[in-house]
């Protein structure tokens, strides 16, 4: 039978319904409308649908809505300050850090869960940080710097 | 007169030649002499054939001139990905 | 105004430069809609039901079950997708494709759909779908298939292409052949020949994002489709003719793309979506998930090729000859023929001969994957040169250099060339830098060449100026990796005006005439040629306004730098109008003013490029990195050179995930032993290098600003150019890609054996 979760979805009280067996990530997308996480695969490969969890990098294709419950979720909508991009938004478009996008949103977030931890990885560390995120299009080159990049802008602060 | 080339794939179809007598100015002419005197062309005409007029390949524009002096090929209509 | 598609020579003001691109910001903060994005109200979920076989009869299907569910609106099979396309033998396929009719030709091949109110009751009615098969002998392998006794897919399959025409039916379906000369002088003229066997494994284009559309069909006959793909035109007369409706009554609105390489060029569910919805008389969602991705969609050919060079001391290729053997999935295509034209198109040859055979296999329908085709026949022939070269003690650059097609070469598939880059490519790789820095212990070098035809096509776009003088720009060709920004610098530069000032649109089918699909690296070719000629229509129509507000003739009038100027010693005095000037006069002076052009963008310039790549082989584990890659390309002109970099190094990883690891497992019962992203493994970030790149600009003298296509070639060379590097990394010829660790280990064992 459906439940009701409780949860703080990029630092706003948000409750939805869904059922015992429903993954996080479809939870999201359709009935609170945060279509940015995007599905790939639906099996933890690809990395598109990555939200942080409590703090935790996480494949939300893997986490069950229920689990949700009382706990904090940040998805690629909640990264802009408003008008303000992240440093790491503006990175990726700077950089051309995208072509078709639909990686994107996984990309942001891994990143910034990269970031919080490592403020200044080496390209190696990137590389591996990123490595459960997959991209077709840009042959990841673009994007290790972009993250190279926003790292040196946020390090300034 | 142009002297045509054609692929290999549709020599069978023109009695085994390497090559036409068709004279003709445009594509559009090229194609429907080209029918006319080798009914066993039309499934190649129907599946698409594209002209090469001094390696510049056209696919689609059947109103383009035929230089008299320039080197007409006939490929087969491609795609890509 | 001018029709006039000639290359000019002008000086670029906007072309070149490296805006950030408009469609950026609504993709890194998830705004960007999707395929599966879409949600109308009161849509339903649809699922297909898929075949577990290989190869079996459909005797019967009983849906009656699945009907009664609670929840569930329609119930699909092919009885409600009949064939309404008499004589059509690819529109046939595309809909047997869509939905099996008396046979199911391969694992994951539909069968039946349910559309219901939920994805939860849409699976419990799957499982009440009753399908009885009886199941044939199948054949995967391309070389089996081709063998006398092998199960036939198909009993009516006479190969094409062959005189006489046989009598037996097989799994060739067509013999396609090209070349000139004779090559049997040409290997009697060789001092060294060389005759190996390639293969290379079945890969999918691997877009991250499934199939994903939404259909919307009223009972009055009209129709609307939210879907990702490469060509909502295409999509839009294959769905008409396949379900029997106008085509001005379907409306195919293109969602963004997340990634499509060709494998988004024709439908694959889309048709079914839209009969669900006709059937329930509810708007369907139907989102494949990866696993039906890799079963059922688009993946590229397995092939096997035979390849027979010859070449003297001195290093002149005498001779090449090619016997080309491509899988097609059940349904003939182009694909051995593409690549017979392609193998040889790098080189300047006296004798050559390529034969290509499509070959029927128990596999999904083989769709196009960037430059599809060329990069096996690429990796086959590039292969040979290698070793030749190594044969005859001579650099393998120098090799390729001496043999180098250049204008006025007769290419292998026929035309003489005009001015192209392959040459210059080869020049450049020979200064590069990586070509000549030090490699380190178990580490090789190798490098390849590439080439890709590049279409034009059939194309329409609108360009509209608003009352504030700024500009939408709205084309027909879906942007797959930047095109929105290649074509508003496009806008900006005929017109004299801001990039900012340009608002490029992809419009829906009712917003501009038909245009063909981005595919064949047309997009940007195409697109800009007809936004160039719409420009030009525009400008006409400004200097016309500007004459009226001045009250001179118009032959008095120019437009430069964006502004109306008048000439003469009687006006030009008159202080230059701006388009924004004119824009808001325009309800005084006749009215809105708009650019429009139509075309066909004959002409596409062919494209080359050139590949280095430096591996890393553990020997005890066959464990292989690529340490460093460069790729080196002609442009023509690269209009926006951060997305031309982008898709020489897209296409360059996707090239070394298919030398390295990706490939389609079939086991004996004929299933896809590997269909998700876990076992069929592209390359990850940390399987990586940079990808360094270096843009040559030999412009196309078909097009005013030079532009050739960019997005397919780059995927061309990178098989050979690994498989040259692990080859000289491991000390053995490798012949079989993927190179897999296990590959290459059991190539190295047998070496030492």
């Amino acid at each position: 039978m459906a439940q009701l979760v409780s949860t703080k979805i990029n630092n706003d009280p948000i409750q939805f319904v869904c059922e015992p067996q429903e993954p996080l990530l479809d939870a999201l997308r359709d009935r609170v409308g945060l279509t940015g996480v995007k599905e790939g695969c639906g099996t933890g490969d690809c990395g598109a649908c990555s939200i942080i969890l409590d703090g935790t990098l996480v494949c939300s294709c893997l986490v069950l809505g229920v689990e949700a419950e009382g706990r904090a979720i940040e998805t690629v909508e909640g990264m802009a300050d408003g008008a303000t991009l992240h440093p790491l938004q503006t990175k990726f478009l700077e950089h051309a850090a995208l072509q078709c996008g639909i990686c994107t949103p996984g990309f942001l977030i891994a990143a910034k869960a990269l970031l919080k931890n490592n403020p200044a990885p080496t390209e190696e560390e990137i590389r591996y940080a990123l490595a459960g995120n997959l991209c077709r299009c840009t042959g990841y080159d673009k994007i290790v710097r972009a993250v190279q990049d926003a790292a040196k802008v946020m390090r300034k602060g | 007169m142009a002297e045509i080339k054609v692929w290999g794939g549709l020599r069978p179809a023109i009695g085994g030649a390497a090559t036409l007598d068709i004279e003709a100015s445009t594509i559009r002419e090229l194609l429907r002499k080209l029918e006319e005197q080798y009914p066993d062309t039309a499934p190649f005409i129907e599946a698409g054939i594209a002209v090469s007029i001094d390696g510049v390949i056209y696919r689609d524009s059947w109103g383009q001139k035929l230089p008299s002096s320039a080197e007409i090929y006939l490929l087969p209509r491609i795609e890509g990905g | 105004m001018s029709n006039n598609t000639k290359f000019t020579g002008q000086s670029f003001k906007s072309v070149g430069t490296r805006p950030l691109r408009p469609d950026g910001l609504d993709k890194v903060t998830g705004r960007a809609r999707y395929g599966a994005d879409i949600q109308l109200p009161g849509q339903l979920t649809a699922l297909i039901l898929r075949s577990p076989h290989a190869h079996a009869t459909i005797k019967s299907i009983d849906t009656s079950k699945a009907e009664k569910l609670k929840g569930v609106k329609a119930v699909l099979t092919s009885a409600d997708l009949p064939d309404k396309n008499k004589g059509d033998q690819d529109l046939f396929d595309i809909l047997d494709n869509c939905m099996a009719r008396k046979k199911v030709l391969y694992d994951g091949h539909s069968v039946a759909a349910v559309a219901a109110i939920d994805a939860v009751t849409a699976r419990a009615a799957l499982k009440l779908i009753k399908v009885e098969y009886a199941i044939l002998p199948h054949v995967t392998d391309v070389d089996e298939a081709v063998k006398p006794k092998a199960p036939l897919l198909n009993r009516k399959c006479i190969t094409q292409g062959v005189e006489p025409t046989p009598k037996k039916a097989s799994n060739v379906a067509k013999r396609t052949e090209f070349g000139h000369g004779n090559t049997e002088t040409g290997f009697a003229e060789a001092d060294f020949v060389k005759e190996r066997n390639f293969k290379t494994e079945q890969t999918h284009q691997g877009y991250i994002e499934p199939h994903a559309c939404v259909a919307s069909y009223s009972p009055d006959g009209t129709a609307e489709l939210w879907v990702c793909t490469q060509g909502h035109f295409v999509f839009r007369q294959q769905c008409a003719a396949l379900l029997g409706m106008d085509v001005s009554k379907l409306r195919v609105t293109p969602t963004e793309i997340g990634g499509g390489f060709g494998g988004k060029t024709h439908v694959w569910a889309e048709p079914v979506a839209l009969a669900l919805s006709r059937k329930a008389n509810r708007p369907v969602k139907l989102v494949m998930s990866r696993e039906e991705v890799f079963r059922a969609s688009g993946p590229t050919s397995a092939t096997s090729i035979d390849i027979k060079i010859g070449i003297t001391k001195d290093g002149t290729i005498t001779a090449g000859d090619a016997t080309l053997r491509y899988s097609n999935g059940p349904y003939v295509g182009p694909w051995a023929m593409l690549g017979a034209m392609t193998a040889f198109a790098c080189y300047d040859l006296k004798n050559v001969r390529t034969v290509g055979y499509e070959v029927l296999v128990n596999r999904p329908k083989t769709t196009a994957y960037r430059a599809p085709s060329a990069p096996m026949a690429a990796f086959a022939v590039e292969s040979v040169i290698d070793e030749l070269a190594a044969e005859i003690g001579m650099d393998p650059v120098e090799v390729r250099i001496k043999n180098a097609a250049k204008e006025g070469s007769q290419s292998s598939y026929g035309p003489v060339y005009g001015p192209i880059g392959i040459g210059p490519t080869l020049e450049a790789a020979q200064k590069h830098p990586h070509m000549s820095a030090k490699l380190g212990k178990n580490q090789g070098r190798g490098m390849a060449c590439g080439f890709w035809f590049n279409f034009g096509g059939q194309t329409c776009t609108d360009l509209n100026i608003a009352p504030d003088g700024t500009v939408t720009l709205t084309v027909g060709t879906i942007d797959v990796g930047g095109a929105r920004a290649s074509l508003s610098l496009i806008a900006a530069e005929e017109l004299g005006i801001s990039y900012e000032d340009v608002k490029a649109v992809v419009g829906d089918t009712t917003s501009v005439g038909y245009n063909d699909m981005t595919d064949g690296s047309r997009g940007t070719f195409s697109s800009s040629m007809a936004t160039i000629i719409a420009a030009r229509n525009a400008i006409s129509i400004l200097k016309e306004r500007a004459a009226t507000m001045w009250e001179i003739p118009v032959d008095k009038v120019i437009w430069e730098e964006g502004h109306a100027k008048a000439t003469g010693k009687k006006h030009g005095n008159l202080a230059p109008l701006s388009l924004a000037e004119i824009a808001a006069e325009a309800p005084n002076t006749g009215g809105p003013i708009a650019g429009h052009n139509e075309l066909v963008a004959d002409g596409a310039g062919v494209s080359f490029a050139t590949h280095i790549c430096d591996v890393e082989v553990d020997r005890e584990t066959g464990r292989t990195k690529v340490v460093r890659y460069t790729v080196i390309q002609d442009a023509g002109k690269a209009v926006h050179p951060t997305y031309v970099e982008g898709q020489y190094q897209g296409g360059a990883a996707q090239g070394i995930g298919w030398a390295l690891n990706e490939e389609y497992i079939y086991g004996d019962d004929g299933r896809l032993q590997n269909p998700g992203f876990l076992d069929y493994r592209i390359p990850v970030c940390s399987d990586l290098p940079m990808i360094d790149t270096q843009i040559l600009e030999i412009p196309n003298p078909n097009h005013p600003y030079g532009v050739r296509g960019v997005g397919e070639t780059s995927i061309v060379p990178p098989l050979a150019a690994v498989a040259n590097a692990v080859s000289n990394a491991a000390g053995v010829r490798m012949t079989h890609v993927p190179m897999s660790a296990p590959r290459i280990l059991k190539a190295i064992d047998s070496a030492q054996d």
